[in-house]
């Protein structure tokens, strides 16, 4: 029941918000989101950490097929239902110095989407998965299309067609499996787990599926709509992709693709941890000499999630773990640091590197923020990124020892770039754009003191998550090597 | 052997062990987050008190070691990272070198925070700067303290970040914050190494807690085994980069761009040898890799001479000392390499006290001179700052190895281990001896005799440092003098105290290697011949600077002067930064440029949109199928049918 | 009198078969080559009775009243068909003056 709630509140939610007129909407989005926030904290109060399915709701659907709609939360999807349910009123809340043009429809859009992401979080069927994997799209695109920056159109339009592309593979792939049910078909979770299927079928089912995960996530060398729409799309809209939309692929992959398909798994998981590292170091060098901050942190992030594919493809405990630690770090300091890009931006108009410089000097608070939260993403210890990084570079080391000291270069040049970034913004001379910058306010205060506590709460006792997803990650790590 | 390491077995050492690295951190809390709301003296009174309270609790327990029984110990504080075998606790390890290593980092910490409160008085980031510098603390303390590797890593790295702060500390001026920017990545060069060690130790023997990887090395790996070897070098990487051998040590020469207290305490003291504290602890994998002891010889010894022939041309009082601290650190892996640990802890130590002095008594010039570090400005200052150059004498007499000063001893007993491995690195130690006495006595002679060279306004200014920053340098004064009485030689006393104290640590490798640690001790007369020449050496060095500089007085040659190609050369510092730049940094830029030009834009992006341009070509042209006529979509019509009838009839 | 289905059994099926063949194809190539449009819907209708023709064959063949049920049914939706069609043809003449398919082309591209 609580699943359904959790699925169900921020849909109706949304219908609310478009009832409201003016720029009320905000605070009754906010409102909306943190009545998630509690259902999601008392979910995670709720649940006992083991490697069970809870808060199981399974109604027939397409009923004639065999097709239910089965939803459930278990250590793996909890940590991502927090992450969603987190970084939603932080969105939402970062939002309100601004004034959107058709303000209840762009609140009402953020709260659907939250029911998509949840929604692909949470399912356990196969078309259930599919359905929000596309209602979590929907939104996302009217967002950046329609309260973008320039050339919005073409590039939503890419990113639109691009993953709806990746995903019919995934469906097909779906459909065929669906097929290979025994008896009456069925399409859960774990009837695609005991299928048997030979290897030569594997092969190219895993390409299939794997295509609409590295798309989403995006994986080298299909990553080319990413840094376009993350620097088009508005601020809020790049925190959704970026925390949680990206999420989804990775997420994808953990539970649709490595127990699905293991024999294909592991006849092209050298490619995929190839493809993986070259875009780790690609996106980093790429990363070092943008001049755009929204862009370079795009690259920044396609570097960062090549090493969680690489981790999770490396199919040993540490990898797994690592990727879900690395998912929950990775959205708080990317939301963070699109959001302090926004604030700079807001104030000087401008996300040009070489335009800016000295603002440290009017603004400790701002400073130590983005302090922590570059460090965290630099994966400095003690802050959420090492751990993280510890563990997946840990596993491709273990993988491969040459392939872990390779993708080990992202510590060297993610330094590199990050510290570029902040010492052309936040050092050395004030000029006339950056002469009247004024610290935090409060609500702007109020999104980023959560997202610090957590760097730390992460690097410091990362036990707190790990437990949580260790007994589901082991159980999947059965299934793979069945 | 599981008796090496146990729980400690009261909680009263928990709460110490866990207090020594909490109250740093505690400072370094309210020091940040009152920067410019507290005042000056409370900000200043809180960064020194909680240095110095564990200081003070590191004296507890250094006192109270022996009553323990001698034992090491480990706290646990909470389970940091587990992750299937991977268990990673947060927990402290107290033994003879962490302890020796705790009194080295709080105590030298302490006078060097009091120091601060004189020289940064009139900064207005007074606040930040105590913060940053207790912040330091906490981190080298995690260094010191952690019972595994990965402990160690997190201040490893935790360092390097105060490093990266406090040599940006003023980050109005872009050439700091380079510099600030080029200390930190080059230290990640090696902080990647050690990660890949940590990676192979554990893929190894299982574990990253030191007792265990020690237990299991020492029983299980033989000497010179690949894989030890593998992670010697490695962590030898880590190394390399924190502790400035080459060939990544041109941050150390930069990070003189930070203030003057912070050079002393990170960049001389304590965080620089973070890399010598790294093998000794890891001395039994070290023990089992002659190989890699070898490797690190060469390379201590190569960085020694060659930073030394840096030092002799350099005008800037700080970088002078920077080179001499590189050299000085090379002399120290030196003698790790000959496996001589102790007696490079012995080189630590009393580095850490002649050359904390010695920088804080270019502090206090600088401070005199209102800021101006170059030598040829200075000259005659003895007279308006007596104590600053009575300490500094002392600092220089020390570093220069004269008897009875700290430097002495244990440059002296260093070499010693150096010329039993090998007469030619000892010849080559004896040279770079030379050349530290000749450039310290240059500097020396330059600053503080002769003429003075700079401004008038300058000489107005001219006054001793206030009581808050001369106290420091006598106390540090006072230990360089008496500090190398810790390890007396063989030939005046049987009793080497830091030798003896330090001894159990190399239990296991002695386990592991017996040959290695086989005793072999020097005749006597050798002993008293190889003192003799050492200190002959720096006589002859002293002598030679005091004709050139002292009795000549000599003064550098002005920028820009012609000077012959080697003087050239070496001034220039033998190019190596712009070799560094031409070579890595350039190709890298162009690289990220090359990469996002041609290839982003030029090949990958293409070929998506290629997909969509193929989809809109392929619809443009295959519409003209639609011509509208009836007729001929009739025709089609009943050709499609007549198709599916002809298939159907074959198939 | 005979039954009607047994004087269509008199003639041999076959010709049946050739003599609806050919009606058929009559009809496709009048639909394909003439751009009368009301020339085509005769041929269409051509066609249609050629089938017509085809099930009450088989069906007196084979005794099963079904097929002569079709045509019925056949009948009349050809008649519906006419109708409409006629109707439509009957608008295009009055706008356009003409009933030659080639020029409706407006709906191409």
């Amino acid at each position: 029941m609580l699943t359904a709630l959790l699925l169900l509140w921020p849909a109706l939610a949304a219908l609310l918000v478009l009832l409201v007129k003016g720029q009320a909407a905000k605070k009754v989005a906010f409102g909306a989101a943190l009545v998630e926030l509690v259902l999601g904290i008392w979910t995670w109060i709720n649940f006992v950490p083991n490697a069970s399915t809870q808060f199981l709701l399974n109604e027939p659907w397409i009923a004639g097929a065999g097709i239910m709609f089965k939803v459930g939360i278990d250590g793996i999807s909890l940590l991502m239902v927090l992450l969603t349910v987190f970084l939603v009123p932080l969105i939402i809340l970062s939002t309100f110095k601004h004034t959107y043009e058709k303000p209840a429809s762009f609140y009402a859009l953020i709260l659907f989407m939250q029911t998509g992401l949840l929604g692909v979080f949470t399912a356990l069927d196969a078309f259930v998965f599919y359905f929000f994997w596309e209602v979590a799209l929907i939104p996302i695109y009217f967002i950046a299309g329609m309260w973008g920056g320039e050339n919005r159109v073409r590039v939503t339009f890419k990113f639109f067609i691009y993953t709806v592309f990746g995903s019919l593979f995934m469906l097909a792939a779906f459909v065929y499996l669906y097929f290979q049910t025994p008896g009456t078909h069925s399409s859960e979770e774990v009837a695609f787990y005991q299928l048997v299927l030979d290897s030569g079928t594997q092969s190219w089912l895993f390409w299939f599926l794997f295509i609409a995960f590295a798309i989403k996530m995006p994986v080298f060398p299909f990553h080319t709509w990413q840094p376009d729409t993350y620097t088009t799309a508005p601020a809020a809209g790049t925190m959704l992709l970026s925390g949680i939309m990206l999420k989804m692929g990775i997420y994808g992959a953990l539970r649709w693709l490595l127990p699905v398909v293991p024999l294909g798994v592991s006849q092209w998981a050298n490619v995929v941890l190839v493809l993986a590292i070259i875009g780790i170091i690609y996106g980093a060098i790429i990363a070092i000499r943008q001049q755009d901050m929204k862009r370079l942190v795009a690259f920044s992030s396609i570097s960062h999630v090549g090493l969680i594919a690489a981790g999770l493809f490396t199919l040993n405990e540490q990898g797994l773990q690592g990727a879900m630690i690395q998912m929950l770090s990775h959205g708080v300091n990317v939301v963070g640091l699109f959001f302090i890009i926004d604030i700079i931006q807001s104030r000087t108009g401008t996300r040009d590197i070489a335009a800016l410089g000295g603002i440290t000097q009017n603004t400790p608070f701002l400073s130590v923020c983005f302090l922590v939260l570059l460090l965290g993403a630099v994966g400095l210890p003690l802050t959420n990124g090492f751990i993280g990084e510890f563990l997946l570079l840990m596993s491709v080391y273990q993988y491969n020892n040459w392939m872990g000291a390779i993708a080990g270069l992202t510590i060297i040049l993610g330094a590199v770039y990050m510290l570029r970034m902040f010492q052309r913004v936040m050092f050395g001379e004030k000029n006339e754009i950056t002469q009247g910058f004024t610290d935090l306010t409060f609500t702007e205060k109020a999104v980023l003191v959560p997202l610090v506590v957590m760097v730390f709460w992460i690097g410091l006792h990362p036990n707190t998550f790990l437990n949580l997803s260790e007994p589901a990650v082991l159980k999947l790590l059965d299934v793979i090597k069945r | 052997m599981q008796e090496f390491i146990l729980p400690a077995n009261n909680a009263e050492m928990t709460w110490v062990c866990l207090l020594i690295p909490l109250l740093p951190l505690i400072g370094f809390l309210i020091n940040g987050l009152g920067n410019r709301k507290l005042p000056k003296g409370l900000a200043g009174l809180v960064g020194c008190a909680t240095v110095i309270g564990s200081f003070l609790l590191s004296l507890y327990l250094f006192f109270g070691f022996e009553g323990y029984g001698n034992r090491p110990y480990t706290t646990d504080i909470f389970n940091w990272i587990s992750v299937g075998a991977l268990k990673i606790p947060f927990s402290f390890q107290i033994d003879q070198l962490s302890l020796i290593m705790l009194l080295l980092v709080t105590g030298v910490g302490s006078v060097i925070h009091i120091y601060s409160a004189g020289y940064m008085s009139h900064d207005e980031n007074f606040g930040k700067f105590f913060s940053f510098l207790n912040l330091f603390v906490f981190s080298m303390l995690l260094l010191v303290m952690g019972s595994n590797y990965v402990m160690m890593f997190v201040g490893w790295e935790g360092v390097g970040l105060c490093s990266y702060l406090l040599i940006g500390f003023w980050n109005k001026v872009t050439p700091y914050n380079n510099a600030a920017k080029k200390a930190f990545i080059m230290n990640r060069v090696g902080d990647l190494g050690f990660l890949l060690g940590i990676f192979l130790i554990f893929q190894t023997y299982g574990s990253v807690v030191y007792g265990e990887v020690f237990n299991q090395a020492s029983q299980l790996s033989e000497v010179n085994d690949g894989v030890v070897i593998a992670i010697t070098l490695l962590l030898f990487v880590g190394a390399m980069g924190k502790s400035a051998q080459l060939p990544l040590y041109t941050w150390l020469p930069d990070a003189m761009a930070g203030p003057t207290p912070v050079s002393a305490l990170i960049h001389a003291a304590t965080m620089v040898t973070a890399g010598i504290y790294m093998v000794i602890r890891s001395n039994v994998l070290y023990t089992l890799a002659p190989v890699t002891l070898e490797f690190v010889a060469i390379i201590g010894l190569a960085t020694a001479l060659f930073a030394a022939t840096i030092g002799l041309f350099q005008n800037d009082i700080k970088k002078v000392l920077a080179y001499s601290t590189v050299s000085q650190l090379g002399y120290m892996f030196l003698a790790l390499g000959v496996m001589a640990y102790s007696s490079s802890l012995f080189h630590v130590l009393t580095h850490a006290f002649f050359k904390a002095l010695l920088f804080l008594g270019a502090g206090s010039v600088i401070h005199a001179m209102s800021g101006e570090q170059d030598l040829r400005k200075m000259g005659g200052l003895k007279k308006a700052l007596p104590i600053t150059f009575l300490t500094f004498l002392i600092g220089t007499l020390a570093i220069s190895g004269i008897p009875p000063f700290a430097g002495f001893f244990s440059k002296d007993e260093l070499l010693a281990h150096v010329f039993m491995h090998s007469k030619v690195m000892w010849a080559f130690g004896l040279l770079t001896s030379f050349m530290t006495a000749f450039y310290m006595f240059r500097l020396l002679y330059l600053a503080f005799f002769g003429n003075f060279r700079g401004t008038e306004e300058q000489r107005q200014h001219l006054h001793e440092s206030p009581a808050v920053m001369t106290i420091p340098l006598i106390i540090l004064a006072i230990l360089s003098t008496i500090g190398g009485f810790m390890g007396l030689p063989a030939v005046f006393s049987q009793n080497h105290l830091l030798g003896n104290f330090l001894s159990p640590i190399y239990e296991l490798a002695r386990r592991a290697v017996p040959s290695a640690f086989e005793a072999h001790h020097l005749s006597h007369e050798t002993e008293y011949i190889l003192m003799a020449i050492s200190v002959a050496v720096a006589v002859v060095a002293i002598i030679l600077a005091y004709f050139i500089y002292g009795k000549k007085r000599t003064v550098p040659a002005e920028e820009g002067a012609a000077l012959s190609p080697l003087h050239k050369l070496v001034y220039n510092k033998y190019y190596v930064d712009e070799l560094y730049n031409g070579l890595i940094v350039k190709p890298v830029m162009g690289l990220s440029t090359g990469l996002y030009r041609f290839v982003e834009r030029g090949i990958i992006d293409p070929i998506v949109n290629g997909f969509g341009k193929g989809v809109l070509g392929g619809g443009r042209s295959l519409r003209f199928v639609q011509s509208g006529a009836t007729g001929s979509y009739l025709l089609l019509m009943v050709l499609g049918i007549a198709l599916i009838l002809l298939l159907n009839f074959i198939i | 009198m005979n039954e009607i289905p047994e004087v269509i059994r008199t003639i041999p099926l076959n010709h049946y078969l050739f003599f609806s063949t050919a009606l058929f194809c009559i009809g496709i190539i009048g639909v394909l080559t003439r751009r009368n449009a009301i020339i085509i819907f005769m041929c269409i209708e051509l066609m249609l009775n050629s089938v017509n023709l085809l099930l009450t064959a088989f069906s007196s063949y084979r005794s099963d009243p079904n097929g002569q049920i079709f045509v019925f049914f056949i009948m009349a939706v050809a008649a519906a068909e006419v109708a409409v069609g006629l109707a439509i043809i009957v608008m295009i003449y009055r706008n356009v003056r003409s009933t030659d398919i080639n020029i409706l082309n407006k709906l191409k591209w």
